[in-house]
Parts: structure tokens; C-alpha cells; sequence
């Protein structure tokens, strides 16, 4: 096994060792600092993949940008901090249903001959995917900048005190 | 590198089905939405893989494009929670539950 093999399997084992961690911790911190463990390791996965740009923004976006905005609301919000993993009773029905995509995803992923076919060791340059990017999915990343923009109005909107009148509960116990 | 297609799809497979329990079974909103994220990181393995596999940098496009997708979610998801908060609401998605009737 080559060293970037090697490297492979350790990031995969890392990826879905935090991801089931991050999945039944019931302390909300510890299921985020979890989860940027996946999405360092899923961006390492990438770089080994041969994708070093992808692998880059994802530490950078969803590492440092997405998960630190989870940090920042719990702690805004004062989210109650259980212990421990959760109890095993409300996982029974996910988890059998879980196994069961599973075995069907494996059975496809198996049955499929271009399965087999030994991936090369190959870095495509940051400045070549810049270009399909733009040249080929321009429309695309226009229409995520539209998006993106309407998420931050919404969330502008959202998140601005009101300016009169009394609150409307929208949910919970006191709806 | 001698790693098949099959073993990065095997990866992907397994993140994405623990990102579903985990929207599936966990309560916090928060929570549910790191599900979410996990599902759509499986999915930009998936796009790593294959464009290494043919050969073809389209993949790496894509992954872009997706994480400016889920970046857009988590930001509106959590704009949305700390407004049903502020507004007198619950963390918890069964809190939310007025068009659920007497049940």
C-alpha cells in the first residue's frame, strides 16, 4: 500500500469515527467540536483525492465558517448541556432503517464493475477548476450568489429586533 | 494510490447514512442540521471521487458549488432558530408543532 493509500484509510477511519461520535453525543459543544473533526478529515480526504482546492475551502467554509456560527449560536442561545451519549432507545428505529440503506448502498456500490478500478495518485491545479468553474458553471455559481445573497437578507431580516408590537410566539410550549 | 472507486463510495455511504440518523434521531435543531451538513459532505466525497476516477476536474466545480449551497442552509436554518427562539420558541423540532392538532 502507497503512503497516500495508507493516508486514505486513516482519514476515512478519523471521517466516520468523529461523524458517529458527533452523532450521539448529547452535549451540543461536543457534538460541534466533532464535527469539525469530520470536515478537517473529509478536507484531507479530498486533498488526497486530488481535489486541494475543494479540500482547502472545506476546512476553511465548513470548519471554520459554518461550524463556529454553530459554536456562537449555542452559546447565544444557552442550550442545555446533556452528558454522555444518548440513549440507545431513540436511536432503534433510525439505526435499523440506517442499516438497511446501507447494506442496499454497498450491494449497488459492489455490484458496480467501475467500482474496482484503482484510482490514480493525481493533484488537479486550484487555477484549472477556477476556470471550469467560471467558463463552463458560470450560471451556476451566479445562481448560488443569488442565494447566498437572499440567505443573508433573510437572515438580516430574521435576526433584527422589532421595531414594535408585541412578539408572536411561533413555536413551543407557549404557542 | 491503490485505493478502488468502491472504497471512497463505501466512505461517502457511511457519512451519509450516519448524517441521516442523526437528522433522524437527534432533537436539537442545531443538531438536525449537522446531520444535514454530514449528508452533504458525503455527497462532495462522492464528486472528489469521481472526478478522480474519469478523470474529469467538472467534479471539483461542483463540490464548490455545493458547499456555497449548504453554507447558504446552515445560515438561513440558524437565522430561522434564533428567531422561533426569540419569539418564544423551542429548540427542540417537536416544539413545533401547532399544525399537528390535538395528536
Amino acid at each position: 500500500m502507497t503512503p497516500l493509500g495508507a493516508l486514505f484509510y486513516l482519514l476515512a477511519a478519523v471521517l466516520l469515527g468523529a461523524a458517529v461520535l458527533a452523532a450521539t453525543r448529547r452535549n451540543p459543544v461536543h457534538a460541534v467540536c466533532c464535527a469539525v473533526a469530520v470536515f478537517l478529515s473529509a478536507g484531507g480526504l479530498m486533498a488526497v483525492l486530488g481535489a486541494p482546492l475543494p479540500g482547502v475551502l472545506m476546512a476553511v467554509v465548513y470548519a471554520g465558517a459554518i461550524m463556529v456560527l454553530f459554536l456562537f449560536i449555542i452559546m447565544l442561545l444557552g442550550l442545555t448541556a446533556g452528558d454522555g451519549p444518548l440513549p440507545t432507545g431513540r436511536l432503534v428505529v433510525p439505526a435499523t432503517l440506517a442499516a438497511a440503506t446501507l447494506v442496499a448502498l454497498f450491494a449497488l456500490i459492489g455490484a458496480d464493475p467501475t467500482g474496482a478500478r484503482l484510482l490514480p495518485a493525481a493533484m488537479a491545479a486550484p487555477a484549472a477548476v477556477g476556470r471550469v468553474l467560471f467558463d463552463t458553471y458560470w450560471l451556476a455559481v451566479e445562481a448560488v450568489s443569488i442565494l447566498l445573497f437572499a440567505a443573508l437578507a433573510a437572515a438580516l431580516l430574521l435576526g433584527r429586533g422589532r421595531s414594535g408590537g408585541r412578539a408572536q410566539p411561533t413555536g413551543g410550549p407557549a404557542a | 494510490m491503490n485505493v478502488p472507486l468502491s472504497h471512497v463510495l463505501a466512505v461517502a455511504a457511511g457519512l451519509f447514512v450516519i448524517g441521516g440518523v442523526m437528522a433522524a434521531s437527534r432533537r436539537s435543531i442545531l443538531l438536525i442540521l449537522i446531520g444535514v451538513e454530514f449528508m452533504l459532505t458525503a455527497g462532495s466525497i462522492v464528486f472528489a471521487g469521481a472526478a478522480l476516477a474519469w478523470g474529469n476536474i467538472d467534479g471539483q466545480a461542483a463540490i464548490i458549488i455545493v458547499m456555497g449551497l449548504a453554507a447558504a442552509e446552515a445560515g438561513l436554518g440558524l437565522a430561522l432558530l434564533v428567531h422561533g427562539r426569540r419569539g418564544g420558541g423551542s429548540v427542540d423540532a417537536d416544539g413545533y408543532a401547532r399544525l399537528g392538532g390535538d395528536a
